[in-house]
């Protein structure tokens, strides 16, 4: 200790330290602790029964399809926005831009019922649909579009800062060297944004596992059809049933951590690679 | 030759058209709904006494998120990035765990922290104080969702500037304040504004976490998000739409801040490169 604190010439070590400590011990250590205690509190019996009661794991198959579907449908707009707002100049191309943080800036509740009013049947491209006979509210397909709006500006936002710094001798050099345009996107280009692209898509997933606010107007809740795992971990709360509620949570805890840590892997990997 | 040509205006196409779809036909849509019966109907939702109950809460819990989180994130910033110690690593994972919980979780924590269940509780029963169910719960599950908002962004920041101009200072004499105001904070006060205007619209929209620990007592545990949902289940679809119209404005806004000052932060990085 004494070794360390020599050699910090700048001020204001121990009170930052302390500060940044029992803050994050009040708002995030403290209760995660309450939580995981909770969960396993009614023994591993009672942890595992709320793990393979169906109603529950049908909670966690549709939030997992959904979430896949709505980042992996990002995956490819949010390439073709980030692309297209980094190399291409249009008019309108700044308002674009600005309007992708839209989903960080608008309440998800609000969110949620303008995509509800316009996807009902009633609704301006619900109605659309119903023509033909198709559902979109309340149905998964109306839970991905939620998850789409909510999650779109994780993904641009981890690939855009890539592409703009993207090296481009490379792709003159192959240019140089006859490749065709889709040659150079899928050599040369693409392998730079692939580290970008995973990790945009892990952060999506993981958001939208999550999601609650925007998806319960949408999702119409139907139990093994439509119920979401964050609003059966609700209506546990509403019976009193904490302990179950606080098993769901631990589960889609350990899902969301596994999947940063990933991000994490494909960063640093990323990181050295790019370093030699 | 021809490629060279379509391929871009596809693609700018494709962009625009979803870009028009996934994000401003929602926002017609709730302008569309809210005037729908007529502005005198939008004006006396949005104007109701549970509407402004539910904003003076709205706006207390954004205050208190953003107070509490500015003031961790500087401290934050400064312990991580300007020294090294054990368990550093450690330290950052914490501070991004409330970005991986989803917002049901962190209001179920806080329920199993403060609620009847907790060990707590008899001693909140005997002092009357009132966390869960109440105002205080609404504040701290925002702070909790928005906590690490102004520290990520203010530790990449700070990393990328290293520590050589705060030595040299502190060597020369320079006390905590002194650094602080005249070397970090220039550099750091875009990322920090930056982070406060994310920080603000986060707070301000939180939906799950605050739906939780509300216990959905209207006017008096009511943030706007959860009036609006309480006025759609209770099929008043005008009115629901008249408040998110607000919510919606004030998003338009804080977009609007957030692009702005973006483009002042670039502006002057080109000019300090020069």
């Amino acid at each position: 200790m004494k070794r360390h604190s020599a050699k910090r010439i700048i001020p204001g070590f121990g009170i930052s330290l302390g500060l940044t400590t029992s803050f994050v011990s009040m708002v995030v250590l403290i209760p995660m602790v309450f939580l995981a205690v909770k969960a396993t509190g009614a023994g591993l019996s009672g942890f595992l029964q709320a793990l393979v009661d169906p109603r529950i794991l049908a909670g966690y198959r549709v939030s997992f399809l959904c979430s896949l579907a709505a980042a992996g449908i990002n995956c490819v707009f949010g390439l073709i926005l980030a692309w297209v707002l980094t190399r291409y100049k249009f008019p309108g191309r700044r308002i674009v831009d600005g309007l992708i943080e839209l989903p960080f800036a608008l309440p998800t509740a609000v969110a949620g019922i303008a995509l509800t009013a316009l996807c009902s049947d009633k609704g301006w491209i619900g109605g659309i649909f119903a023509s033909f006979g198709i559902k979109i509210a309340y149905t998964g397909t109306g839970i991905v579009i939620a998850l789409t709006f909510i999650t779109l500006p994780f993904i641009v936002r981890t690939i855009q800062p890539v592409l703009e710094q993207l090296d481009r001798t490379y792709e003159e050099a192959g240019r140089m060297l006859g490749a065709s345009k889709e040659r150079i996107f899928l050599k040369v280009i693409l392998p730079e944004l692939t580290p970008a692209i995973l990790t945009g898509f892990g952060l999506a997933f993981a958001r939208a596992l999550g999601e609650y606010g925007s998806v319960v107007f949408i999702a119409g809740n139907m139990p093994f059809k439509t119920e979401i795992a964050p609003l059966l971990i609700m209506s546990k709360l509403e019976q009193f049933n904490y302990s179950e509620a606080a098993s769901i949570a631990l589960v889609m805890l350990a899902v969301s951590f596994t999947v940063m840590f990933g991000i994490n892997c494909v960063q640093s990997r990323a990181a050295s690679y790019s370093k030699g | 030759m021809n490629k060279e040509i379509w391929i871009p205006r596809l693609l700018t196409a494709v962009s625009i058209a979803f870009v028009l779809l996934m994000l401003v036909l929602p926002l017609v849509v709730v302008l569309a709904e809210a005037f729908r019966s007529g502005l005198e109907v939008f004006l006396r939702a949005a104007t109701d006494i549970y509407t402004l109950k539910a904003l003076r809460l709205t706006l207390t819990a954004t205050a208190a998120a953003v107070l509490l989180n500015t003031l961790f994130g500087l401290t934050a910033a400064w312990a991580v990035t300007r020294f090294s110690f054990r368990g550093k690593g450690v330290l950052s994972t914490l501070i991004d765990i409330p970005f991986a919980v989803s917002p049901v979780i962190a209001g179920l924590v806080f329920i199993l922290v403060f609620g009847r269940i907790s060990p707590l509780h008899p001693f909140l029963e005997a002092h009357n104080i009132k966390v869960v169910f109440a105002e205080p719960g609404i504040i701290l599950a925002t702070v909790f969702v928005t906590f690490p908002f102004v520290a990520r962004e203010l530790i990449p920041t700070l990393e990328a500037r290293g520590t050589d101009e705060e030595q040299a200072a502190a060597l020369m004499g320079a006390g905590f304040f002194t650094i602080f105001r005249k070397i970090t904070f220039p550099h750091i006060r875009w990322a920090l504004l930056y982070s406060v205007i994310l920080c603000a619209a986060r707070a301000m929209g939180e939906f799950g976490a605050v739906s939780v620990v509300s216990g959905h007592l209207r006017g008096k545990t009511n943030t706007l998000p959860l009036h609006v949902e309480i006025l759609y289940s209770e099929y008043q679809f005008t009115a629901a739409f008249a408040v998110s119209a607000v919510l919606v404005a004030a998003a338009v806004l804080i977009l609007t801040a957030r692009n702005i000052v973006e483009h002042i932060a670039h502006k002057e990085d080109d000019l300090n490169v020069r």
